[in-house]
């Protein structure tokens, strides 16, 4: 059974799930992380803010699994990748984890104490909890595109700062902008009223910026990665970034043809795209030195063995399938909007 | 400090922090869709009011399990960079299924069971919380299938120091994993069930929703009694399967320093380590150390003195471990060298020794309080003291629990992976500043979290359940 594909096309189908992962990680957290950081800016009352909180309640937690598999999935196919990266970004990754705690803490404690003031610190932590991994996400992922300062040894030599240059900051900003308009439409999709044309409004606001630093952030690319190699060298791949453009432009007409629902999956889609833009971009390498390009680390230097390979390959086909079967159950049980009566319900956060 | 032991104090503040809500989630899962299963059977509006009662108390505890397992996943890269590169082929795709097959399952349910009761039928509601129960104990079994695979590396080959997966069933079928798995969900639902019986005590001596807390109070009392007998039972069949995988911590438990046959078991006996010997040995029992570890008086118990140089031999033939070799090179070209002697290869005695009585000790008082909470399940309200010393006792399996996994995973040392991989050739090469940081920053936030949660836990608790009757309201 170990020999049915080889281990360079193993390599490569777990390079594409592993972006292919990510990208759905942004997509489902996507939606908390965006409407989290828009917390203090679309809810005026404590029922607006419950109402967002609970438009995230059945779902962060799940999400957030995602994260948990993407960084599986590092581990388990690039252990060194996974070695060298995590270890890379010690200081952004230690605090994305605190911002996750604090996150999934205010979900479950601050409706636990009837008091205005303990709410309104948990509040402070929701916005933090969700703005600071959309903010670092996107530092995470420019550095990875850019090169990260590793030695022969794949050690880093760099210090917190060093991912904080013009590119790194672009692709921070990019990232809370773009979960920041993705929430908002899912906003609009599961509240009423007023806070339904807020969530509207806003992504229609945000959208100009948001396309305005995307194109930015594909021109930095140009200059700061080498990503566009390959897309050069294999023009069909250029599909991608074209997609990518398309579901941009697509999120605005829907927008505005009011077909809501499809203006969500227009946001999907471009989150999508521009995952697999970068990721394919870095291949062969998985892990961009800065320092010299022999330093990198490649798809097959980091991969692990056919026979994990293979036996990964099964159980991802076997259960990925029924996990999402159950996930879209669960996402049309709750389909319904969340409303100033569905908080009387004691389950509701 | 030094980066290693450093990584290791953050490693083992977060471990065991984690294990604070882990083992109340895989016990009282179970009992909470026991209690639903019951509701829908019968019918007894009562039962569903304790599902949903116990079941707040669950989810206040649930949340900060889920979030506290992310940094250990996470520390296995940024601390332990060269250790996950060497096993990652097995280690890693280990958790990587974990989170496949159980954490969605597991996170998924608990969403349709928390926000569900009014969405999905009776019989949906119930098999949600049958699948939280069933996932959360799955998850344990895979990531102490990982554990196990580091305390017993079976079905795979090393190779310039990296682990490559030979034969995936046996790693999975690995039979140190499966003892210890057993040993630790035994003892996980032990402590769900005295955390059951402390609650609903004090409320009967109060007399507070009698009927409701009498039946948490039965189901709870056979649950328990039922643990507590099994437990030692199962305890002692781990402790056989810890001595034929790690003789050196049976030895480290037992302070048992040179190799002996029919060697007796001392009742007082307390290790003077810098010498390498005990300071006193009272009250023999004679072959009961070689009885329960071989099941034969005559076997012979090997000794700490012997045991660490033949694991460090078996050792360096495995890998060609060179002393002078750096175990890492920093940034700066600083070199980490910790040369291992032979006799050094043995774990800390005192930590692993003292763990182990005081597991055993409390998994005694256990059975005692098991035994006298059962005798007493039908008027523990008309015996305040008991009552009053089973609420004292909720604390106590959480102690016993993390004092055996001192004796686990002290006891596997100097090793991260046994006779194959050092613990320190494991680390990252990230300077001990950031490490150190990161650890205060573990302490100070952990330690406001973990008092806000009991906090919530304790007030939630003895709030008591809602008015029967009651339909809605916001807390």
């Amino acid at each position: 059974m170990t020999d049915i594909l080889s281990h360079e096309l193993l390599q490569i189908i777990w390079f594409l799930l592993w972006g292919l992962l990510w990208a759905i990680y942004f997509i489902l957290d996507g939606f908390d992380l965006g409407m989290g950081t828009l917390l203090p800016f679309l809810a005026g009352t404590d029922d607006e803010r419950r109402i967002m909180y609970n438009a995230a309640g059945p779902y962060w937690d799940g999400n957030e699994v995602w994260l948990i598999t993407a960084g599986g999935v590092t581990f388990a196919a690039f252990p060194t990748a996974y070695a060298v990266l995590f270890s890379a970004l010690y200081a952004p990754l230690l605090i994305l984890l605190f911002a996750l705690i604090f996150r999934a803490v205010s979900f479950e404690f601050r409706n636990k104490i009837n008091d205005p003031q303990w709410k309104k610190v948990w509040d402070v932590f929701q916005f933090l909890g969700n703005f600071v991994p959309a903010l670092l996400l996107g530092v995470a992922f420019a550095g990875l595109f850019q090169g990260i300062p590793i030695n022969e040894n794949g050690v880093y030599t760099g210090n917190l700062l060093s991912l904080l240059n013009i590119y790194g900051l672009l692709g921070g900003i990019f990232f809370v902008v773009m979960f920041a308009v993705h929430g908002a439409l899912w906003l609009n999709l599961k509240s009423e009223g007023i806070l339904r044309s807020r969530a509207e409004a806003c992504a229609h606001k945000l959208w100009l910026p948001l396309a305005g630093i995307a194109v930015a952030f594909l021109v930095a690319t140009a200059f700061y990665t080498p990503l566009y190699s390959i897309y050069l060298k294999t023009p069909v791949l250029g599909i991608i970034p074209l997609l990518a453009v398309i579901m941009l432009f697509s999120i605005r007409i829907m927008l505005q043809a009011g077909k809501h629902i499809s203006a969500f999956a227009s946001s999907a889609g471009f989150m999508l795209c521009v995952t697999l833009f970068g990721v394919i971009g870095m291949f062969p390498n998985i892990v961009f030195s800065s320092i010299k390009p022999e330093y990198s680390i490649t798809v097959t230097e980091a991969s692990s063995s056919q026979l994990t390979l293979t036996i990964m390959l099964c159980v991802a086909l076997i259960c990925v399938p029924v996990v999402l079967i159950y996930q879209s159950w669960v996402y049309k049980l709750f389909a319904e909007r969340v409303t100033e009566k569905s908080l009387q319900s004691d389950h509701a956060y | 400090m030094d980066v290693v032991m450093l990584s290791r104090l953050q490693f083992a503040v977060t471990v065991f922090f984690h294990f604070i809500f882990v083992p109340l989630t895989l016990g009282l899962s179970v009992l909470l869709a026991v209690m639903e299963t019951l509701y829908v059977r019968s019918g007894n509006e009562q039962y569903k009011r304790m599902a949903k009662f116990w079941g707040k108390l669950f989810l206040i505890n649930f949340a900060l399990g889920v979030v506290t397992g992310i940094s250990l996943e996470f520390q296995f890269g940024t601390n332990w960079a060269n250790y996950s590169k060497g096993v990652g082929d097995i280690f890693g795709s280990i958790l990587a299924i974990e989170a496949t097959l159980a954490f969605f399952l597991e996170s998924t349910f608990i969403a349709v069971w928390h926000f569900g009761w009014d969405k999905v039928s009776k019989k949906v509601h119930c098999f949600a919380i049958w699948a939280v129960a069933f996932a959360s104990n799955l998850s344990a079994l895979w990531i102490i299938i990982a554990n196990g695979w580091m305390q017993n590396p079976v079905g795979s080959e090393f190779v310039n120091g990296k682990a490559v997966l030979i034969d995936f069933w046996t790693v999975i079928s690995n039979p140190f994993a499966w003892s210890q798995y057993a040993h630790t969900i035994l003892g996980a639902w032990l402590l769900a069930g005295f955390f059951v019986l402390g609650i609903s005590a004090l409320h009967l001596v109060r007399n507070n929703e009698k009927d409701f807390f009498d039946r948490s109070f039965k189901l709870a009392a056979t649950w328990t009694l039922i643990l507590a007998v099994a437990l030692p039972l199962q305890g002692h069949s781990h402790g056989v399967t810890v001595t034929k995988y790690q003789p050196a911590k049976l030895a480290a438990m037992e302070s048992h320093w040179e190799s002996t046959k029919s060697a007796p078991l001392y009742l007082l006996v307390f290790p003077d380590e810098k010498n390498r010997r005990n300071y006193f040995e009272a009250l023999p029992v004679p072959g009961m150390l070689s009885f329960l570890a071989y099941g034969d008086t005559q076997a012979e118990v090997a000794g700490l003195n012997q045991i660490g140089a033949s694991d460090f031999a078996e050792f360096a033939a495995k890998t060609g471990y060179k002393a002078d070799a750096p175990v890492v090179v920093m940034a700066d070209g600083e070199k980490i060298i910790r040369p291992l002697k032979p006799e050094d290869a043995i774990p800390p005695v005192l930590p692993t020794f003292l763990s182990f009585r005081l597991m055993i000790g409390l998994a005694a008082v256990f059975f005692v309080l098991a035994v006298v909470a059962w005798l007493r399940r039908k008027d523990i309200g008309e015996h305040p003291k008991i009552a009053r010393a089973l609420a004292w006792a909720i604390p106590l399996p959480y102690i016993c629990l993390m004092a055996g996994w001192t004796v686990a995973e002290v006891g596997r040392q100097p090793w991260i992976v046994n006779k194959t991989m050092l613990t320190v050739q494991g680390i990252s090469a990230v300077p001990a500043s950031s490490v150190a940081l990161s650890l205060a920053a573990f302490i100070v936030v952990y330690g406001c979290l973990g008092v806000l949660d009991i906090w919530l836990l304790r007030k939630y608790a003895m709030r008591g359940p809602e008015p029967a009757g009651h339909v809605a309201g916001v807390a």
